[in-house]
């Protein structure tokens, strides 16, 4: 094994352990906590791709700010142990058997695409996730989806703006 | 074993350096909270620490024993873990900064080109941006943890205005990044080093919105409303006692000294000693003349936030919100469109 290849094994088991952790908090400022570590271990595998640009973008963006945001809300909002609503038996056994059959049709789906049978990402090399090449392909090839989402940012900016003077 | 195929040398080299540079900040840090009782005593004109040892020299090893001293105390109703967390992210925020920090030029040391740099990453200044917005979480979590009123208010004051101001330092840094081309802080450097003037020349009202968001970010006065103590008592680390608290007040500082440095190095050319020419002398001795000349600048910049907090007292929290919504980001923006225009008309 390659040290590339044991950090993606760290990773991947970290960004397992967190997810898990977030669905099995009690407490819902250590999920939110949790949740950051898994973009964390996201971030570990972008820069694994040697997609730096878009590593860090994810933790200033979701990790930064987004998840500022939830701690925010949860904070702020008075939760009890004993006021949260228990579910029942049933709904909670059909929670169990959806998602179990998403995650057995998903397995199956990505076991029979032939596209990515045999086939590696590019570990460590490649330099589309640097911030040069990135900043020229979304300014000459992709310009006009660049422009729209942009766009699209301004008019939820708007928006914002919009609810905020209520 | 393949694993372990690595250049021992060079990890060994990056962990002296990073030791320097970690224990070289604490100690500064250490050393800056003395400066600043100094200089507010100079300010109002008395004499300040002068007991222990010579100048009152030993003052800041003497408040480090009475913290470590002190009972460590967690209230009953806080959420232990996260109690504990919350200093110990606030100092480790603070503390990674140093790492995409260009401290000199190269040196040589037996045989190897070792650079005074723990990591040249090609987006240095937003990997700073990331481990700022991690700091947010040492204080919202030690003021949530805390189970007071008065720490979560303060610790969500503490947030809104990181947030905010996070905006307006982004945008005037954008500005900066178009006249370099480079996210790299050493390549920043260099350019300033060969080119004729240093950065603040041509972004000059950049500089001073970038200087504006710092002193916020730093929660330094007078944006230091996160410790308002007369409307939140003692702020976000109300509750925290001893090493913990020591802890909170020591990040401050240490973010403080890391943004002296990354201002030094964006706008003021770094390790660059202005009128001297590094060739003429030997490459380790010219090393150590740039780790000095970044040093008196940090000092510099440091003094400077004392001044101003010595000087000017606190915002009110909507004057605070205003000025970094209303007034800042659009001059930001400004700034932005004036750079654009001066590199499309080549000037």
């Amino acid at each position: 094994m390659s040290t590339v290849d044991v950090l993606f094994y760290l990773l991947s088991a970290f960004a397992i352990v967190s997810a898990t952790m977030v669905l099995i908090s009690k407490n819902p400022i250590h999920s939110v906590l949790w949740l950051i570590l898994v973009f964390f271990a996201i971030s570990g595998h972008y820069i694994l791709l040697n997609a730096q640009f878009l590593a860090i973008v994810n933790i200033i963006v979701y990790a930064g700010a987004i998840m500022v945001l939830f701690l925010f809300v949860i904070m702020l909002m008075n939760i009890k142990k004993d006021a949260e609503p228990q579910k029942q038996l049933l709904v909670k056994l059909t929670g169990v058997v959806a998602a179990g059959s998403l995650l057995t049709l998903l397995i199956a789906v990505v076991k029979q695409t032939t596209q990515i049978q045999d086939k590696q990402v590019l570990l460590k090399e490649g330099s589309i996730g640097l911030i040069h090449p990135l900043g020229q392909a979304l300014f000459t090839d992709y310009v006009i989806p660049f422009e729209i989402s942009s766009v699209l940012f301004l008019s939820a900016m708007v928006g914002a703006v919009i609810i905020g003077k209520k | 074993m393949t694993i372990l195929a690595f250049d021992w040398g060079l990890v060994i080299e990056k962990l002296i350096l990073i030791a320097v540079v970690v224990f070289g900040s604490l100690g500064i840090a250490l050393y800056t909270t003395f400066g600043e009782r100094k200089v507010a005593a100079i300010l109002q004109d008395r004499p300040g620490p002068n007991r222990a040892g010579p100048f009152g020299l030993l003052q800041p090893l003497a408040d480090g024993i009475k913290l470590i001293m002190k009972e460590e105390i967690i209230p009953t109703a806080a959420n232990k873990w996260l109690f504990i967390l919350g200093p110990a992210l606030a100092m480790t925020a603070s503390l990674m900064t140093c790492a995409v920090i260009p401290w000199g030029s190269d040196i040589e040391l037996f045989g190897r080109k070792i650079a005074l740099q723990i990591a040249d990453i090609n987006i240095g200044i937003l990997y700073v941006f990331a481990v700022v917005s991690m700091g947010v979480y040492g204080i919202m979590i030690g003021g949530w943890a805390s189970n007071n009123k008065f720490s979560l208010m303060s610790s969500l004051r503490a947030a809104s205005q990181a947030i905010s101001y996070e905006l307006a330092m982004g945008l005037a840094l954008i500005a900066l990044l178009m006249t370099t081309g480079s996210l790299s802080l050493k390549t920043i450097v260099e350019q300033q080093i060969q080119g004729n003037w240093w950065n603040i020349v041509y972004q000059p009202l950049g500089f001073l919105l970038f200087f504006i968001a710092a002193l916020a970010e730093c929660n330094r006065t007078p944006f230091d409303l996160p410790e308002a103590e007369n409307e939140l008592n003692f702020g976000y680390h109300q509750e925290y006692s001893s090493m913990k608290l020591g802890f909170y007040l020591f990040a401050e500082y240490i973010n403080m000294i890391m943004s002296s440095a990354i201002m030094a190095s964006m706008y003021f050319g770094g390790y660059d000693l202005p009128f001297f020419d590094e060739s003429t002398v030997a490459p380790n001795i010219a090393a150590m003349i740039g780790v000095g000349t970044l040093l008196i600048k940090i000092v510099l910049f440091v003094f400077l936030f004392m001044w101003i907090r010595w000087t000017i007292p606190r915002f009110r929290y909507d004057q605070l919100m205003n000025l970094g919504w209303k007034t800042m980001i659009p001059l930001a923006l400004f700034n932005l469109l004036i750079t654009g225009a001066l590199i499309l008309a080549n000037l």
